[in-house]
């Protein structure tokens, strides 16, 4: 099936020279969630900017849904949701109204039901006829939510959707994007909670300094995130890997204190128990042991520190 | 599938605009209102009984027009500057930007929300002269297209200065320095064939001078200059502003980098 959105040799040079994208080729697949990750600069804002229309490309080509963003603008527009990163409310607007206001400047005839169903799901109701300057921060966020649900999108893209949100709405938040997603709904999200990326996305992105540097279905990040450790601190240093166990993917440290043992969680028998006798039969001993294992985060860190 | 027009975001921004003068009702219609009375009692009522009558009208008359005009000008432009600096201030402009509108279709949602309040605001300055001196309208029909025309082309005015200023003292410093010398030079307190000759040639640069003129031919039928070059003139101004508007979205000019 054709992507929902593709982006060809996109960059982005500002007015100040500064290049803060250098060539994107992305594929968004219809109906998934996709988590934008990257470090503080990295462009995810100004790519995200550049598909919904408020930035304009250096070069490149955006298609949504068949559409060229800046060809067939209007087809484009109207089928895409932003939360932006930054907080920006009509102050003295009450939430009615300014929810209200998205709903017609996209286009669509008012639709009240639906306005208070979306209030209601981001538990705003109670505060529809309040001023938006009187909601606090958390709350202006929602708010910010139901302005790009208010015209039904069939993509949205969410920047940073739950920084300055406590944990409790968090949850509640995931949970509507999983709804949304139900019901077909596209969602692009940047956060730097990686455990928001792994909980939520069927593929992952990196970027980093301009460059999209992985595009990974999430399962295939789990494959590498289901390899563990498992360190041995040695009594004694061991000069050398014992004869005996070299069909162990084992590696010793330099100073041969710490022995250090790779298996796959997600497998029934990690063979940590065996491994163990075998040691104890050599007369290796151990202080101390520690299993880890290799987060997204790691892989992220790991990654975005290769390219620096 | 997509509309050609996309009429429920004019309607959107024509009534969010307006909405929000209905919050600053004072501000924006009361203030105005108030400060005009003030002229007729001071100049008309006051002062005016001693002035002989300017070209067969009776000085608090004569006023009338003028001062009109000298509001609906000078509102026009606060209004719609503020009304499109406000959103790129605070940053809400993003879902203006983001939204599949057109730049015509947002030019008519703000400068046509601004011109309105301006029509309004003229028409209530009229009623409230209407209490302090007698006055006769001519040629209402060229009354009323003076008075839309001046109200859009200043809000386009306005508009333009909204998207140019990047901070609020260039928001006051264009009507502070500019339009309210150049409205009160524009003949609304006196006829300009009043002027020394010198000055008079000085003043036909100014371009208030002509709606003044056109506007005040519409109630008495006598002007200081023809009205088919005050009407000229008025729309040169307007296809001006309309140049710069279409210029400032093919561009992106200060809306997008
Ligand atoms: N208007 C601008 N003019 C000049 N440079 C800009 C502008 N906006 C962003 N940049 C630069 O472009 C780079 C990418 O910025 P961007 O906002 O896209 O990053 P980001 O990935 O969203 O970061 P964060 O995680 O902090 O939100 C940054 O180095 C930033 O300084
Ligand atoms: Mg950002």
């Amino acid at each position: 099936m054709q992507p929902i959105i593709q982006v060809r040799g996109l960059e982005k040079t500002y007015a100040s020279g500064f290049q803060a994208l250098k060539g994107i080729d992305l594929d968004i697949r219809r109906g998934e969630i996709f988590a934008l990750l990257g470090p503080n600069g990295a462009g995810k804002t100004t790519l995200i900017s550049i598909v919904c229309g408020i930035v304009r490309a250096s070069a490149g080509t955006v298609t949504v849904d068949g559409h060229d963003i800046v060809t067939d603008w209007r087809a484009a527009r109207s089928l895409i949701g932003l939360v932006p990163q930054e907080l920006t409310t009509e102050a003295f607007e009450s939430v009615w109204a300014t929810v209200s206001f998205s709903r017609g400047l996209f286009g669509k005839p008012p639709n009240p039901a639906l306005i208070e169903r979306i209030l209601r799901d981001l538990s705003l109701w109670e505060k529809k006829d309040s001023k938006v300057m009187a909601l606090s921060g958390g709350m202006k966020r929602r708010v910010m939510i139901a302005k790009a649900l208010s015209h039904e999108p069939r993509i949205l893209f969410l920047d940073e959707p739950t920084a300055g949100v406590d944990v409790e709405l968090r949850r509640g938040m995931w949970e509507m994007i999983g709804r949304l997603r139900e019901s077909g709904v596209t969602i692009i999200l940047t956060t730097h909670y990686i455990e928001e990326a792994e909980e939520m996305a069927d593929t992952v992105g990196v970027i980093s300094g301009g460059r999209i540097i992985l595009v990974e279905k999430k399962a295939a990040l789990m494959e590498q995130l289901g390899q563990r450790q498992l360190t041995l601190q040695l009594q004694s240093p061991l000069p050398a890997i014992p004869a005996e166990l070299s069909n162990y993917p084992l590696t010793l440290s330099a100073d041969g204190r710490e022995l250090v043992y790779r298996f796959d969680s997600q497998h029934e028998h990690t063979g940590i128990a065996t491994l163990l006798r075998r040691l104890g039969d050599h007369g290796i001993d151990f202080t101390n042991l520690r299993t880890e294992e290799s987060s997204l985060e790691e892989i992220f860190v790991s990654l975005v520190r290769e390219r620096v | 599938m997509t509309a050609a027009i996309n009429l429920h975001a004019i309607k959107a921004i024509y009534l969010f605009e307006l909405a929000r003068t209905w919050r600053t009702l004072f501000q924006s219609i009361a203030g105005p209102v108030i400060s005009t009375s003030l002229y007729f009692i001071v100049f008309g009522a006051a002062i005016g009984s001693r002035f002989t009558a300017v070209e067969g009208v009776s000085y608090g008359a004569f006023l009338v027009p003028g001062l009109v005009m000298m509001s609906v000008l000078t509102e026009s432009v606060s209004n719609a500057s503020f009304g499109i600096y406000m959103p790129r201030y605070s940053g809400t402009i993003y879902e203006v930007l983001s939204a599949p509108i057109s730049a015509f279709e947002t030019v008519v949602g703000y400068v046509g929300a601004a011109a309105t309040k301006s029509i309004i605001l003229g028409t209530l300055i009229l009623l409230t002269a209407r209490l302090f001196v007698d006055f006769s309208i001519a040629h209402p029909f060229w009354m009323v297209a003076f008075l839309v025309l001046t109200s859009v082309t200043f809000s386009l005015l306005g508009f333009i200065l909204g998207i140019w200023a990047d901070g609020w003292e260039k928001l006051q410093i264009v009507p502070l320095l500019i339009v309210t010398p150049l409205a009160f030079l524009g003949g609304s307190f006196y006829s300009i064939s009043m002027l020394p000759p010198f000055w008079q040639k000085v003043t036909l640069f100014n371009p208030v001078v002509y709606l003044v003129s056109g506007f005040r031919w519409s109630f008495y039928g006598t002007a200081d200059v023809p009205v088919a070059l005050s009407l000229a003139m008025t729309a040169l101004f307007l296809v001006i502003c309309l140049g710069v508007v279409w210029w400032i979205f093919r561009t992106g000019y200060k809306l997008k980098n």
